[in-house]
C-alpha cells in the first residue's frame, strides 16, 4: 500500500500488467518428497514465488516447557532466505517472519488432529527460496501439503490466496507490483471441503461489496489451487 | 459475511456418485479432508472419521474396505509403538533410576533400571549404558498418552556393539521382509550378513564391512522406490 495512487496496473480491457484477468491466479507447480531426509516435504512454484516446505514429527517436544499434556505442538518458522528478493533480506528472524509464523501455527493447528499425539511436537519449516508477493499464501499452503505428505491426520488441508484493490479494481492474487503500489490487500486462509475460514488478515480499506468481491475471488481460487494439491499428492495415481 | 458454502460442489471426485468414491474395485489414494461417502451403516477404521453423516479420510494414503470398515492406511507414517514389539533404541538421557530411550515414536520410552540389561546400583546408569549407545529391546507397555515403557529383559535383548544401524519407513518394512519372510532370508544368505529388522523401521546389520554396505545398497533402493507414489507396502 504504498500509496502510488497514479500507477496504472489495470488497462481498459481489464487486463493486468501481467495480461491477467482480475479473477486470474499465476501459475502454480507442486511437488511432494522434495526432502528426503524429512517426514513429508512439499516444494511450490506460485508465479515467481518458490517455497519449500519440510515437516518432521510427530517427535517429543524440546524443551519440556512447551509439551501440552492433552495436545502436541505446530512449531513453525517461517524464513525467507536472503537471496530471495532483489534487496538482500539480514538472515534470521525478524517481526515479520514471526507474525507469519504465528498466523500459520493458528492456521494449522485448526485442522491438525492434534489430540492424537498428546505431548509431542510437530516441526514445520518453510523456508521461501523467490519472493515476489503473497509469500504467506504460498507458505501456508505449501505446509499443508507437506503435512499431507507426512502422514499426519488432519480434517482438510488449508489453501491460502489472496485478492486485493489496484485502481479501484479488486483483483485476485496480487503479484510484486500491484502489493507494492495496490490499495488493499486480503489473504485468507479456506478449508475447501468444509467451507470453513481459518485465516484472515487484511491491509488497506476495502468497502463491504469489494471485501465480498475479494472474498469470492479467493474462495473460487482456493478451490482451482485444491485441485492441484490433490492432484500433486496422488501423484497422477486416480 | 458470505453464507455460500464454500466447496460443496468439488467435494467429491470425478469417478463418484453421490454415495462417493468408495464403491470403486481399485484401492484409491486419498487425501486429507476428501469425502468417502455416507457414514450410514459404516464403522470409521484407521485414518477416518465421522463428520455429520459423512465419512471423511485425515491421511494421505490408500482407503481400504472391509466388510462395514473403511480405513485409509497411509503412504507415510510416523512409527506407533505396540507392546510386544521389538525396537531399535538410541539412549537419549538417564536419571539415576531411569534410561529416556528413543525409539521413533511422537514420544520418548522409559526404560527403568530394573528392566536394564544387568544390574545396577542406584546412579550407576550410565556405567551401563551412556547417551548415545543404541539397544535391542521390546515394547513392555503403552499408556494411553502413549508414554511408553521398554525392556532389555528377553531373550536376544542386548546393547548393540557392532554392525551397522540404518533406517526404513515402518510402513516398508513389508516390502524388505516379503512373503513368509522370503526376501529378508535370501538378502541374508546372499550377503552372510546377520540382519535384525525392528518394528520401528530401523534395521541391525551385523557382518563384513562389504556386505553391510551390500546389504544398504539394497535398503536404500527399496525405500527410493517407495518415494515414487504408488509403492505400497
Amino acid at each position: 500500500m504504498g500509496g502510488y495512487g497514479d500507477v496504472q496496473m489495470i488497462d481498459e480491457n481489464g487486463l493486468r500488467m501481467d495480461g491477467r484477468k482480475p479473477g486470474d491466479v499465476r501459475p502454480i507447480t507442486i511437488e511432494t518428497g522434495v526432502i528426503p531426509v524429512a517426514d513429508g516435504s512439499c516444494r511450490m512454484t506460485w508465479g515467481t514465488n518458490e517455497a519449500i516446505v519440510a515437516v518432521y514429527g510427530p517427535m517429543e517436544a524440546h524443551p519440556r516447557k512447551i509439551q501440552r499434556q492433552d495436545r502436541a505442538v505446530i512449531d513453525v518458522a517461517y524464513n525467507m532466505a536472503p537471496f530471495s528478493t532483489t534487496d538482500r533480506i539480514r538472515p534470521g528472524f525478524n517481526r515479520r517472519s514471526r507474525e507469519i509464523s504465528k498466523v500459520t501455527k493458528d492456521a494449522l493447528e485448526s485442522v491438525v488432529l492434534l489430540e492424537l499425539y498428546p505431548r509431542s511436537k510437530i516441526r514445520v519449516s518453510i523456508e521461501i527460496v523467490s519472493a515476489e508477493a503473497g509469500t504467506r499464501c504460498v507458505g501456508l499452503t505449501a505446509a499443508s501439503v507437506a503435512l499431507a505428505d507426512a502422514g499426519i491426520p488432519m480434517t482438510d488441508m488449508v489453501v491460502s490466496v489472496a485478492s486485493g484493490k489496484i485502481n479501484d479494481v479488486v483483483v485476485c492474487d496480487l503479484n510484486k507490483e500491484e502489493d507494492n503500489y495496490g490499495e488493499a490487500d486480503l489473504p485468507m486462509g479456506v478449508l475447501p471441503n468444509t467451507g470453513e475460514l481459518v485465516f484472515l488478515q487484511m491491509d488497506g480499506d476495502l468497502s463491504p461489496a469489494e471485501f465480498k468481491q475479494a472474498w469470492d475471488y479467493n474462495v473460487d481460487a482456493a478451490m482451482e489451487v485444491h485441485k492441484l494439491m490433490v492432484e500433486a499428492l496422488k501423484g497422477g495415481d486416480n | 459475511m458470505n453464507s455460500r458454502p464454500v466447496g460443496q460442489p468439488d467435494n467429491m471426485s470425478i469417478e463418484s456418485s453421490a454415495d462417493g468414491p468408495r464403491d470403486t474395485r481399485r484401492t484409491l489414494v486419498v487425501v486429507p479432508g476428501e469425502d468417502l461417502g455416507s457414514s450410514e451403516g459404516i464403522e470409521a477404521g484407521h485414518g477416518v472419521l465421522v463428520v455429520g453423516d459423512r465419512v471423511i479420510s485425515t491421511k494421505q494414503g490408500r482407503m481400504s474396505r472391509k466388510g462395514n470398515t473403511i480405513s485409509v492406511s497411509p503412504l507415510h507414517t510416523r512409527y506407533m509403538p505396540r507392546p510386544g514389539d521389538l525396537v531399535i533404541g538410541h539412549i537419549e538421557g538417564c536419571t539415576n533410576n531411569i534410561w529416556f530411550v528413543d525409539i521413533g515414536a511422537p514420544f520418548n520410552s522409559i526404560l527403568p533400571m530394573s528392566l536394564g540389561p544387568a544390574k545396577v546400583e542406584f546412579g550407576g546408569t550410565r556405567k551401563i549404558l551412556d547417551i548415545g549407545d543404541s539397544i535391542l529391546c521390546r515394547v513392555q507397555e503403552v499408556e494411553e498418552t502413549h508414554q511408553s515403557v521398554v525392556t532389555m529383559k528377553g531373550m536376544g535383548l542386548r546393547k548393540i556393539r557392532s554392525g551397522a544401524l540404518d533406517e526404513l519407513d515402518p510402513h516398508l518394512l513389508g516390502k524388505l521382509i516379503g512373503k513368509g519372510g522370503a526376501f529378508l532370508r535370501e538378502m541374508k544368505m546372499q550377503t552372510d550378513c546377520r540382519i535384525v529388522v525392528a518394528d520401528n523401521g530401523r534395521l541391525w546389520i551385523d557382518g563384513e564391512l562389504e556386505n553391510i554396505l551390500e546389504v544398504r545398497k539394497k535398503i536404500n533402493s527399496i525405500s527410493s522406490e517407495a518415494r515414487m507414489i504408488g509403492v505400497d507396502a
